[in-house]
């Protein structure tokens, strides 16, 4: 059996992700945690980053010009159906939960009729032949226990998953090229990708994010938030209420399903902190809540909290800050 | 252009997440449901679609007796029809078996597209619209943060912003398209839309054997709320006079020098 891991490039190295998933697939070894892992890349292969990370051998497709979700599927099946070793222990494919990650492993459940589990944080083989697993639900707000009892492991990992562990005994890769045999059909739909345009600090990785909700009152009343934002060098990210009130556009939004947010400061503005919200901030490595109303869930989760009105308090913080140079 | 949308009945969640006492579900007699955020968007989107085009909405569920609410929402949003495809309470079907059963309603109605969420926002399986495209041997194309239709009609692309780029991927009709929030603004269901929904018919069919599988699902056991990763927060104080605390707290942290 082979452990396979479709690992994403970010620039020239390996993507974050896939180095969580590399990780992760590790763990399904017969020694689990050794070195052996089977990397399929589409692209040029970051081989330090692939052998550090506990890959023995890589696998370089060609035949396929940029992203095309069926057809990467349709390669890792031809490599997934050709796995016939005298080790009758069933092989895996892992990836990363990350939109093309998700995305490739349905397909590849869809052409073999697998099943396939998103958003994973831990596998490990239990007792018998099945896989006992904990994958993500709600964005990561509810862990679901099951177990994945099939021929073949499909599993992708959740992008905030225990973080990348290099392996501890890597090793030599050896380089193996691969000629994608697809259809027209698997070719069909494929991403033409142009500029993302979104200029400036990005939510996703701003070191500073001021948040705003309700609290905040209207489409009129982000100046302050504004204002913070860019003295501290952050952005104005917001919750739900706000961009479902229309008051701001949805790229703002930090949440299940907007924006999942790491920065060093999340500075929550009249945000009541439904779960939802949670989902998307609590990656923040520190949390400063202030609203007029103590018990709020965003105030008694937060680090620390300030009671009160954002309106008089951020003009005043604005001001310190200011006064401080 | 005739559109079918999936949508789910999801708890509603709002400050905490409480599970029953067999730990199996999530406890709902506070909280009561809702549709999936990102399938509500599809509804919004079909429904544009086929004010634009002509045509009509119809809008399927998985799910018990109970899902006809989010049914009739949809319909009070502008959706012509509704199917239910009944389970049996309590009883959570995966994703392999959800494309299954959808497929059968799907592939009757001679739909130009199909529409679902990205992911469900309770199991977030993020797999049943391609299952689907793959029984019916469609095109897909997933996490649709724009839909633009030609002219003319036979072709669509989509749309969504992944490391930093716009991926744009471009489908012959018909086909199936994953959408998530944000593509739109969901309007609120109008008057006589909630009048007619209340009125509104909705067609059950029994849930179909499941196609072809060479495997079950991934199979739940149990749930667990994870950890709260923080303890009580330290309060500063009251109003503007807490600034200077504040202060403080920014520069520990390092972000203010």
């Amino acid at each position: 059996m082979t452990v396979w891991c479709l690992v994403e490039l970010d620039g020239d190295a390996a993507a974050d992700a896939s180095l969580r998933a590399l990780t992760l697939a590790r763990g399904l070894l017969p020694d689990a945690g050794g070195s052996g892992v089977a990397a399929v890349v589409f692209g040029a292969p970051p081989l330090a980053d692939l052998a550090a990370y506990g890959a023995a051998d890589v696998y370089v497709v060609s035949g396929v010009d940029g992203y095309a979700p069926q057809a990467w599927a349709r390669v890792l099946a031809e490599l997934l159906g050709a796995d016939h070793g005298p080790d009758v222990s069933r092989p895996a494919v892992v990836a990363a939960g990350t939109e093309h990650g998700n995305e490739v492993l349905a397909h590849l459940g869809a052409i073999t009729g697998l099943p396939m589990a998103a958003n994973c944080v831990a596998a490990a083989a239990s007792g018998g032949a099945a896989l006992d697993l904990v994958r993500q639900r709600w964005a990561g707000l509810l862990l679901e226990e099951a177990v994945l009892d099939a021929p073949a492991v499909l599993l992708t990992v959740a992008t905030d998953a225990a973080g990348a562990e290099p392996a501890a005994a890597p090793g030599a890769v050896a380089v193996h090229e691969v000629t994608a045999a697809v259809t027209d059909a698997d070719l069909a739909v494929r991403a033409v990708e142009t500029p993302g345009g979104t200029g400036g600090v990005s939510l996703a990785t701003a070191r500073v994010v001021v948040g705003g909700g309700r609290g905040v009152g209207g489409a009129d009343g982000f100046a302050p938030l504004e204002e913070l934002a860019a003295l501290l060098g952050g952005v104005v990210g917001v919750s739900r209420v706000v961009t479902s009130e229309g008051w701001r556009p949805h790229s703002m939004q930090v949440g299940q399903t907007g924006t999942k947010i790491t920065p060093d400061l999340y500075l929550a503005c009249g945000i009541s902190g439904a779960i939802q919200h949670f989902a998307g901030c609590s990656g923040a490595r520190h949390i400063v809540a202030i609203n007029t109303d103590a018990s709020a869930p965003m105030m008694t989760r937060a680090d620390y909290a300030v009671v009160g009105d954002l309106h008089e308090i951020l003009p005043a913080l604005i001001e310190a800050l200011r006064a401080r140079g | 252009m005739n559109i079918l949308v999936c949508v789910k009945r999801v708890p509603t969640v709002g400050g905490a997440i409480t599970l029953t006492a067999d730990s199996r579900a999530i406890d709902t007699k506070a909280s009561g449901f809702t549709i999936s955020p990102h399938e509500e968007c599809a509804v919004e989107e079909a429904v544009r679609l086929a004010e634009r085009f002509g045509g009509s909405v119809t809008v399927v569920s998985l799910g018990p007796v109970e899902a006809e609410e989010q049914l009739r929402a949809c319909l009070a949003l502008g959706a012509a029809a509704a199917v239910l495809v009944e389970t049996s309470p309590g009883v959570e079907t995966g994703p392999m078996a959800t494309a299954a059963a959808l497929s059968s309603v799907a592939a009757s109605g001679g739909f130009d597209l199909i529409l679902l969420g990205n992911e469900a926002s309770d199991t977030g399986g993020y797999q049943v619209g391609i299952r689907l495209a793959h029984l019916l041997g469609r095109p897909v194309a997933t996490g649709a943060k724009a839909i633009t239709v030609s002219d003319d009609g036979s072709s669509l692309a989509a749309s969504r912003s992944y490391r930093g780029v716009t991926e744009t991927f471009t489908l012959p009709l018909p086909c199936v398209v994953t959408v998530k929030e944000g593509i739109n603004l969901p309007r609120y269901p109008s008057l006589p839309g909630r009048l007619r929904a209340k009125r509104a018919a909705i067609k059950r069919v029994p849930v179909e054997a499941a196609g072809h599988v060479s495997a079950g699902d991934v199979r739940m056991t149990s749930l667990r709320v994870p950890d709260a990763p923080r303890k009580q927060a330290t309060v500063l104080g009251q109003g503007p006079a807490a600034v200077p605390a504040l202060v403080a707290v920014l520069a520990e942290i390092g972000v203010i020098a």
